[in-house]
C-alpha cells in the first residue's frame, strides 16, 4: 500500500479535491449489469412509480462507489482506504433525458488516528440535498 | 409481524467460493467511471506493491449481498423481501479485494430490531481468502418497510 499523500502533511479541516458524478440512465443500466442488482426501481419509471418513488433511482451502492472516489483519487492507491461506511438517506432521482442527475461529493479530513490513519468526512448531494448520512471513511496514508 | 429474536446471533455456512476476475473488476470500473489503473492495468497496480489488479472498495458488495440471500430468503425468518430497503452499508478492509481471489462469505444475524413500525435487520458478512486470511467485512442495514410506514430508498 503506497498512498500518495503523507500523514505528517494533513491536518484536521485539510479539503479533499470535490468532484461531481453524472448519472444518467444509461449509467444505471450499465451499473446493474457490472454488480449483478437488477431491482426494476434503478431502470422502470412505472415499477418506480407504482412503488411510491418520483421516478427511477440511482442504486445506493452506485451513489457509494461514486463517493469513496473522492477519497481514493486523493490517495492514488485505492487500498489506503481501510473502512468506508454510508446511511442511504434520500435517493438519487435520475429523469429520463440526456442530462440525468449529478452527485456532488465533497470532503475533509475530520481526525487524526494512530498508525498514520485519518477519518474522512465525506458530503454527498445531489439536486441540491444531502442522499448519504454518515459517510466516512477511515483512511491509511503514507 | 415482528422477526424473531432468537435469530440474532446465528450464522449461516460460508458460501462456495467466488473466484474474482480481471474483467470483472474491469466491467464494474467502467460502470462507475473510475479510471484508476490499479483496477485495470497489472502493472500499475504491482507498482502500489499489489500482486494483481484489485477491485474498487465497494465491489465485494456484489458478494456479500448474495451471500446474504441465505438470511433475507430464509423462511424460516420470514423477513418481507418486497418491502426492503438498504439502510446503511459498512466495510473494514484487511487487504483490497484482488483478481485471483477465491472469496467466501460467513453471514451473521448481528441484530434485529423494531422500530416505527419497521423491521430492521443488521447482517455482517465476513470474507476470507481460500487461504482462509480475512480480506473484509461488510455490516448491511436493511429495513423491511412496515405497512403503514413511509416510503424509503433503496
Amino acid at each position: 500500500m503506497t498512498a500518495k499523500i503523507a500523514y505528517g502533511d494533513i491536518e484536521v479541516g485539510t479539503e479533499l479535491p470535490a468532484q461531481t458524478f453524472p448519472v444518467t440512465r444509461a449509467t444505471l443500466v450499465q451499473y446493474a449489469g457490472a454488480s449483478g442488482d437488477f431491482n426494476p426501481i434503478h431502470w422502470n419509471e412505472k415499477f418506480a412509480k407504482e412503488v411510491g418513488l418520483p421516478d427511477v433511482i440511482a442504486h445506493g451502492m452506485f451513489t457509494m462507489a461514486e463517493a469513496i472516489r473522492v477519497v481514493t483519487d486523493w490517495t492514488g492507491d485505492p487500498a489506503a482506504v481501510v473502512e468506508y461506511g454510508v446511511r442511504f438517506t434520500k435517493p438519487v432521482v435520475v429523469p429520463n433525458d440526456d442530462e440525468g442527475a449529478t452527485i456532488e461529493v465533497s470532503g475533509k479530513v475530520a481526525a487524526k488516528l494512530d498508525d498514520n490513519r485519518v477519518r474522512v468526512d465525506l458530503t454527498v448531494k445531489s439536486a441540491g440535498q444531502k442522499v448519504l448520512g454518515m459517510s466516512r471513511a477511515v483512511v491509511r496514508l503514507a | 409481524m415482528a422477526l424473531d429474536q432468537s435469530f440474532v446471533g446465528r450464522s449461516y455456512p460460508p458460501t462456495d467460493p467466488y473466484e474474482v476476475g480481471r474483467e470483472k473488476i474491469r466491467e464494474f470500473a467502467q460502470a462507475v467511471g473510475d479510471t484508476n489503473p490499479a483496477y485495470t492495468d497489472p502493472e500499475a497496480a504491482k507498482a502500489l506493491g499489489h500482486s494483481d489488479v484489485i477491485a474498487p472498495p465497494t465491489f465485494v458488495f456484489a458478494i456479500t449481498f448474495k451471500a446474504a440471500g441465505q438470511v433475507t430468503t430464509d423462511p424460516q425468518l420470514g423477513l418481507d423481501y418486497s418491502r426492503v430497503v438498504h439502510g446503511d452499508q459498512k466495510f473494514a478492509y484487511t487487504r483490497p479485494v484482488r483478481a485471483g481471489d477465491r472469496l467466501t462469505v460467513t453471514s451473521t444475524i448481528e441484530a434485529i430490531k423494531s422500530m416505527a413500525g419497521n423491521e430492521i435487520l443488521d447482517i455482517r458478512g465476513e470474507v476470507h481468502d481460500e487461504a482462509g486470511e480475512h480480506v473484509v467485512t461488510a455490516w448491511t442495514k436493511l429495513v423491511a418497510r412496515g405497512a403503514d410506514a413511509a416510503e424509503g430508498e433503496a
